[in-house]
């Protein structure tokens, strides 16, 4: 019981990482219907950003945070100007091999500038664990929820109750009508671009916390399966991804710690199969057909 | 006119192989292409294999597919365990070669029914899921020494992948311009328009993915009697995305398209191998550009025919 | 004889009854017209017998070698091998193929060799692919497309598209065609010729045809029977004579008190 307890604080603190990135997949999923496949990408940005402000800087790890966030934000801004917007027409399959793209140039220059081995974060948090009963959590572990729990209420309260919020949940809904009701379209898919790629640099900042260390290729698996988080949990829908994010988070904590370790990623890549197979839309999705 | 396998066109196209083929020969016999160039040359083949069985999945019939080097993995190591236990030789790689194909075969029937419903990114993902299920088990399995690899000896020189080469050009060719080629073509230009039409889209979304998948797996098991090693992060899916990139320089649907790309992008390669990271920058922005300003490709989805050159140069002649 | 027979076919779309207790019967060689306002349930109705959509409740019945048999729920590839085609409303044609491609790509079922002997090149290919190839620019001619078959679809102007509709579900080989709005967007000319197309293909070809149009001059022309639908209801069936003076069908399409 004791070891289950604690694969689970284990999972959630992974499983917070996880969803941080599957809500940038699922806002900018749900509003151009683009799967962004370089958002794994940014989240690396964000861990190297987080890595140059305290490593390099000096800075504590709130600046280190806000800073990743905000230059996390201006590049997705930018991603989406530049690569794109010109493809918003264009076929689905075209603008994922954009994204493909995207990714594979933000991996490339990363491992030109930054070199290609791995770079170790400084321990900024005091290595501090607590134990309740026998069950061990550190302190990354609280401060890594605390800060998710935070931005993901944060986001609640921008999506819910802000006009930008408002915009980004009509233009989900029907860009043209929302643009024909005076919303400035291209604005609120910035808007979506920035909000998704901050979360995603806040987790790069959070893992490189909890791992101590970052590599420009960091970002290609968990991306994958923070994109599987958001299918899981229903694409296009924030709490799904949220959902999601946790639970596959706290899988593949569990299948490491009871099964095998080598195993737990086709156990992720199976539960997104069998999702798609059972009900494509994600747990929280509604199923639609196509009008004929 | 009665028209038979006999024609002029088709002739032209033998001719072609067999220019190429003596060519090549001769190039390599005079020394002219030395050892390297040699294996560029045979990279170069098993990437057009690849690309060309990716095509018919991507291209012709529509369905995007990221699971592609799973396929070439299952054949790469069908080969390499034949190898290994039974004999290190042709025999064994062309053992192995059959042995991965029915493994394909069986694995894309088993992956395609279900993921075949989904459309556009959702199976793009699915196949990505199914690619990287295959080689985590591949990883975790004894008789393929895990993520150490398998050594092997070269036994494949360049006239067999040369043959294989011809053979998948000819199965998806033929296959491309067949009723069910054109049945796949209508697949990925309007599905509910297809089904109206009579044509069982499941069933044919299933065959072609199925060729699709037996021909990579072809390419893998040349590919394990070719180049010394096989590991599993060989296989990953930026494997997947790099045929993907192949196909997409090519033209999506066009099969000519596939062999030009694979041949310029090989001999690209060769030149851009001291500074690895600027060649995916390249990539990158090239992939990232091409869908901005050309979305169809060099070729888009025409092909290079020896009946549309005829064409091309009557026309010329009648306007000079 | 009856061709087409549905009893109290019913469709619901989250608890809206888009078709609801629909029975149609259809003679053969009929031309019948179905009309009704936006949003009577019309296209759901060809839906539901081309097999797009499954009925939630009531049978479908087609005559296959003299029997009625149902075919309710089946798919839709399976239905237009039993001989029903149909066009759609917003033209589908396949765009990046040429006009002769998208009529050969309809009569794909009925081409008789193996993919093996497409590989190996064996004569039957080339004698099937002969066959289909005169078939399919016969089959233009009919529409008067011949002159464009190595045309791209998409390059089409709007009437030529929907007469390649048209030509592409004849090569189906149908008993029974679907035209759902062939009209729409024609000007008067091409309304007219196409009047005289769909009564040439009929004769033609021994077709039973039911198509949906606003153009009611086309419709009662064109049209010897009539089913008016409303609200997903079948509110009349007659002549188009009878159907002019039907008081139920007068209210539908211009509100209660039109008819005092």
């Amino acid at each position: 019981m004791t070891q289950f307890l604690q694969q689970l604080i284990n999972g959630l603190s992974l499983g917070s990482i996880y969803a941080l990135i599957a809500l940038g997949y699922t806002m900018v999923y749900g509003i151009i219907k683009l799967i962004n496949f370089a958002h794994g990408d940014i989240y690396m940005l964000g861990a190297y950003v987080g890595f140059i402000v305290t490593a390099q800087l000096g800075l504590g790890l709130i600046p280190a945070l806000l800073i990743a966030m905000a230059t996390c934000a201006v590049i997705g801004v930018l991603i989406e100007r530049i690569a794109y917007k010109p493809l918003r027409n264009a076929t689905r399959i075209a603008a994922l091999i954009t994204a493909i793209g995207v990714s594979y140039f933000i991996e490339a220059s990363t491992q030109r500038i930054m070199g290609t081995g791995i770079k170790t974060y400084p321990s900024i948090l005091q290595n501090q664990t607590f134990m309740i009963g026998d069950v061990r959590i550190s302190m990354q572990q609280i401060f890594i929820f605390a800060v998710t729990i935070l931005l993901m209420l944060i986001l609640q309260y921008v999506v819910q109750k802000t006009k930008i919020g408002r915009s980004m949940r009509a233009v989900s809904v029907d860009p043209d009508a929302a643009r024909l009701m005076g919303i400035n379209v291209d604005a609120t898919i910035s808007y979506t671009f920035a909000i998704g790629s901050a979360l995603a640099g806040a987790a790069g900042v959070l893992v490189g916390l909890y791992y101590n260390s970052i590599s420009p290729l960091m970002g290609v698996v968990p991306g994958v399966k923070a994109f599987i988080a958001a299918v899981f949990g229903g694409i296009g829908i924030i709490p799904g991804a949220m959902f999601g994010g946790f639970f596959i988070g706290i899988v593949e904590t569990l299948v490491s710690g009871y099964g095998s370790s080598l195993y737990k990623d086709a156990v992720v890549y199976l539960i997104l199969i069998i999702i798609l197979i059972v009900k494509p839309t994600g747990l929280l999705g509604k199923n639609e057909k196509e009008k004929v | 006119m009665k028209r038979s396998v006999w024609n002029r066109w088709n002739a032209c196209w033998l001719g072609l192989i067999i220019v190429c083929y003596g060519l090549l020969s001769i190039l390599i016999s005079t020394g002219i292409m030395n050892n390297i160039y040699v294996t560029v040359l045979m990279g170069i083949g098993i990437n057009i294999i690849l690309a060309v069985s990716l095509n018919l999945i991507i291209g012709i019939t529509g369905q995007f597919s990221l699971g592609h080097a799973g396929f070439m993995c299952i054949g790469a190591y069908a080969s390499g365990v034949m190898m290994k236990q039974f004999s290190s030789s042709i025999t064994g790689v062309l053992l192995g070669m059959l042995i991965g194909m029915l493994i394909s075969a069986v694995v894309a029937l088993l992956v395609a029914g279900p993921t075949l419903r989904l459309k556009g990114d959702y199976l793009a993902i699915a196949t990505l899921g199914f690619g990287e299920i295959i080689r985590i088990v591949v990883l975790n399995l004894d008789i393929t020494n895990g993520a150490a690899g398998l050594i092997l000896q070269k036994v494949v020189n360049w006239p067999i992948i040369y043959l294989f080469v011809v053979l998948s050009l000819v199965i998806v060719v033929n296959f491309g311009i067949s009723a069910k080629g054109r049945a796949c073509l209508a697949i990925r230009e309007d599905e509910v328009a297809a089904e109206a039409m009579g044509i069982n889209t499941t069933k044919y979304k299933i065959e072609a993915f199925v060729i699709g998948a037996i021909i990579a797996s072809v390419a893998g098991s040349l590919y394990a009697g070719s180049f010394y090693v096989i590991k599993p992060d060989m296989f990953t899916f930026t494997k997947s995305i790099d045929i993907l990139v192949i196909v997409v320089f090519g033209g999506m649907g066009s099969v000519t398209g596939s062999v030009i790309a694979a041949t310029a992008i090989g001999f690209i390669n060769i030149f851009l191998q001291q500074f690895a990271e600027i060649r995916m920058i390249a990539y990158g922005l090239a992939l990232v550009c091409i869908m901005i300003f050309r979305p169809g490709g060099l070729l888009s989805t025409k092909e290079f025919t020896f009946t549309g050159l005829w064409k091309w140069m009557k026309k010329r002649r009648v306007k000079a | 004889m009856t061709l087409l027979k549905t009893t109290n076919l019913t469709r619901i779309f989250g608890g809206l009854a888009a078709v609801s207790d629909v029975s149609i019967d259809i003679q053969e060689q009929d031309l019948v017209g179905l009309i009704g306002p936006n949003g009577a349930g019309k296209t759901t109705l060809f839906n539901l017998l081309t097999g797009v959509y499954e009925p939630s409740a009531g049978t479908i019945e087609f005559q296959i070698k003299d029997e009625m048999k149902s075919i309710g729920g089946m798919p839709p590839y399976a239905i237009t091998k039993l001989g029903i085609a149909r066009t759609f409303q917003n033209i589908r044609l396949f765009k990046n193929l040429t006009v002769l491609d998208n009529v050969k790509i309809a009569m794909n079922q009925n081409i008789k060799y193996h993919t093996l002997s497409a590989i190996l090149r064996l004569p039957s290919y080339y004698r099937e692919e002969q066959r289909v190839e005169e078939m399919a620019w016969k089959l233009l001619d009919v529409v008067h497309l011949a002159d464009k078959g190595k045309e791209l679809a998409k390059n089409l102007p709007y009437g030529e598209q929907r007469r390649l509709e048209i030509a592409r579900a004849l090569a189906t080989e149908p008993k029974l065609l679907f035209l759902d709005e062939p009209a729409a967007g024609m000007n008067p000319q091409e309304t007219k010729d196409l009047t005289i197309l769909i009564r040439q293909i009929q004769k033609q070809f021994h077709l039973t045809i039911i198509l949906i149009e606003h153009d009611m001059s086309l419709v009662m022309s064109l049209c010897e029977k009539i089913y008016v639908l409303d609200y997903g209801k079948c509110i009349a069936y007659g002549s188009p004579e009878e159907i002019r003076n039907n008081p139920r069908v007068i209210e539908a399409y211009l509100g209660e008190d039109a008819g005092c």
